[in-house]
């Protein structure tokens, strides 16, 4: 049974489309301000490029340090989108209607911000379409395809083109209503990106078949994205730490982890920005509460069988490793700190009803789990790098440059920058799905008992 | 003028017991390759370039206390854990054991030096500098490398292609041990080692002196070795192509002895 009020689908429409058609007053204000957040970032590549990467912290042994560490946080981030439509689709959840659109742009755009931080990492950045293209250019020569570093971009680009074709299946209808709501330039625009959807019968049926097509193809992609962006990792044989067949798993359910707790954050602010309350219920914060609990005990398993199965074999340059991460100052701190913010606290949070139902309590577990998912690949790469083998000679450890931190920062202004264009532009909760929840939603009086008026037959 | 090519494998033994962390092979190797200059912020930034190093180990409790040397250098693995993962086949191994970094195809996105156990790989953080009175220094045989890109050790790769050309295209000759050390052609640190404890040689020359230690640790497991060789990390398999020698412990300790 759900809460809230029946709604009407004028309704849906007046409340659901006021993003599009009548932003509210600070609207362009936040944008200028995230343009120029970003475009501090732009200035820092712009450095990064013309002065060599001398800039950034990262030193030998410690050759990768913030930018890769942002880069799996943000392809983490990407894996809320496909588990919560795809997924939750096909296990037919009904509280997932609301969210959906909003974590499967989440997911483009964080994937698309990923993206950026391998091509500003590499030494020499306009050479990377010699890596990442199969296309022999001049050279004479392929990319490697024994390297994880090839298999990442055919799979993140995978992951992009699906989940944008997703994204775009689910929004032709809302496009066509969006269409018959405007004049002008945009009415036009909305025309041709509504592929002429007139609603019938036929349009509907195909609709639905892509989506459920799509959403049964895109799981094994999801779970191949952040299993590949982990063999970057697992598959680097001569670092102990990291060179573990559990990394797999372990980085797709951390990825779940904070992708969805993302995307409640990114829903509680949604609500309350575009006063979307009737559609974004407390209901739905409370079922993505329950399921993060699972999620994040889950995780917290791998977390566990990561550090058993690496002191398991006593192998000293492994200890090594674990030394540092659990006692040496300040990376036992930030140990302290990052199990603390990633499990304990957010999972006390989420336990009882009445804080799962507490936007504020919600907003800042959420927060918590990606500072600690975020803290958790830094402690992964960096002690990894810093002691990776025996010779003590050569141990070092690694402080990021203010370069990176800007670079870093701006990562997140660009995600929130192109959600609050998207949301310009298109609506971020999608009006048929909640129509259509609606209508599932209706029951008739027959006799004593109160039935269900539909009944959904696929 | 010999036509066919002669099939080499380069191999290096080094003896610690001979070496005294005198560190001529790095200043060696520093001048003949065209390593940019490690000036002491370097240092600090941990960006030090050098191919060849000695890792000093101490050993006791002061006043009693050893210092231990090893030179370490790119081992030119046999099984390279960097060149897998190279996306654009920058480093890739040569019909002649060596492993060879192409600075053309290099964009740097270290993931070799993250997987090299030795730590013998060096990124070019910086645009190299050198001061004026070293601009005419620099090898015209070795290239000068960019910023954003990776170098290593190539075991002299110049001095070896001059040699084959020299003793082998044009007087017909092979290369071998004598040949290499009087036209000096061999590695530079081998050429500037003051206690010869670095020995280059060809593994498929049956004279070379570097020949029964590759024998001896390639068909005997570390336990049965007539001689003191060993190769670094050998558990991982890596198929180095640089042999160590065991430090000879002349006294040797005894259990509950402390060192001296």
């Amino acid at each position: 049974m759900q809460e809230g009020r029946a709604l009407t689908p004028t309704e849906i429409n007046r409340d659901l489309l006021r993003s599009v058609l009548e932003p509210p007053k600070w609207f362009w204000p936040v944008v200028v301000i995230l343009t120029l957040w970003v475009l501090v970032g732009v200035t820092v590549s712009g450095i990064m490029i013309n002065r060599g990467l001398g800039v950034t912290g990262l030193n030998r042994p410690v050759a990768w340090g913030f930018m890769i560490t942002n880069f799996v946080f943000w392809i983490g981030i990407s894996h809320a989108g496909v588990m919560l439509s795809a997924i939750l689709r096909l296990a037919k959840a009904e509280w997932r209607r609301p969210a959906t659109r909003a974590a499967e742009v989440l997911t483009i755009f964080s994937l698309m911000t990923a993206l950026t931080m391998p091509i500003m990492h590499v030494g020499r950045p306009w050479r990377v379409l010699y890596w990442v293209f199969p296309y022999d250019f001049a050279r004479g020569i392929w990319p490697s395809v024994r390297s994880p570093l090839v298999w990442d971009p055919s799979a993140i680009l995978t992951y992009l083109t699906s989940s944008t074709l997703f994204v775009l299946i689910a929004l032709v209808p809302d496009l066509a209503v969006l269409r018959d709501h405007t004049t002008g330039v945009a009415h036009r625009i909305y025309s041709v990106l509504s592929l002429g959807w007139q609603g019938n019968a036929r349009q509907w049926k195909f609709q639905v078949i892509a989506g459920v097509l799509l959403s049964a193809l895109i799981l094994p992609v999801f779970v191949s994205v952040h299993s590949i962006v982990s063999w970057d990792f697992g598959m680097a044989a001569s670092v102990k730490s990291w060179h573990s067949t559990i990394f797999a798993p372990y980085f797709v359910i951390g990825a779940v982890h904070s992708g969805v707790s993302a995307v409640v954050f990114v829903m509680i602010l949604l609500r309350s920005m575009f006063g979307w309350q009737e559609y974004i219920r407390k209901e739905h914060i409370d079922a993505l509460g329950r399921l993060l609990i699972v999620v994040a005990t889950g995780w917290f398993y791998f977390l566990c069988m990561e550090i058993i199965f690496g002191l398991y074999g006593r192998e000293a340059d492994e200890v090594a490793v674990r030394t540092m991460q659990f006692m040496e100052y300040p990376w036992n701190v930030l140990m302290i700190i990052f199990a603390g913010i990633t499990y304990f606290l957010p999972v006390a949070l989420w336990l009882p009803r009445s804080f799962r139902r507490n936007l504020w309590i919600m907003s800042l577990a959420c927060i918590s789990v990606n500072v600690g998912m975020w803290l958790e690949r830094y402690l992964i790469i960096v002690p990894g790098l810093a002691r990776k083998q025996v010779f003590t000679f050569t141990w070092q450890t690694y402080m990021p440059s203010i370069t990176e931190l800007l670079l870093i920062l701006s990562t997140f202004g660009l995600v929130s920058l192109l959600l609050l264009l998207f949301s310009r532009v298109f609506p971020l909760v999608p009006l048929y799905d909640i129509k259509e929840g609606e209508f599932l939603r209706a029951k008739v009086q027959v006799g004593r008992s109160t039935v269900p008026a539909t009944i959904r037959e696929d | 003028m010999a036509t066919e090519r002669i099939d080499h494998k380069w191999g290096m033994v080094i003896d610690v017991d001979r070496c005294t962390g005198c560190q001529a092979c790095v200043v060696a190797c520093q001048a003949e390759n065209n390593v940019p200059m490690n000036t002491p912020d370097r240092f600090l930034e941990r960006r030090a370039y050098e191919w060849i190093r000695i890792e000093r180990y101490w050993e006791g409790e002061f006043p009693k206390v050893k210092a231990r040397f090893i030179p370490i250098l790119c081992q030119h693995c046999g099984n390279a854990p960097c060149e897998p993962v190279c996306p654009v086949y920058a480093t890739y191994h040569n019909d002649q054991g060596l492993n060879v970094q192409v600075y053309n195809r290099c964009v740097g996105t270290r993931y070799c030096i993250n997987n090299c156990p030795y730590q013998v790989r060096f990124f070019n953080w910086w645009e190299p500098q050198w001061p004026n009175t070293l601009q005419n220094q620099l090898n015209p045989d070795v290239t000068v490398r960019s910023r954003g890109i990776m170098e290593k050790c190539t075991f002299c790769i110049q001095r070896l292609r001059r040699a084959e050309l020299a003793l082998e295209r044009q007087e017909g000759g092979r290369i071998n041990d004598q040949n290499l050390a009087e036209r000096n052609l061999a590695p530079a640190c081998v050429a500037a080692c003051p206690t010869s404890a670095l020995m280059f040689g060809d593994q498929n020359d049956p004279n070379s002196k570097i020949r029964p230690y590759f024998e001896d640790a390639n068909t005997h497991s570390e336990r049965e070795r007539k001689t003191r060789g060993y190769r670094l990390l050998e558990e991982m398999g890596t198929g180095a192509n640089v042999i160590y020698l065991k430090k000879v412990e002349q006294y040797p300790l005894k259990q509950g002895e402390s060192h001296g």
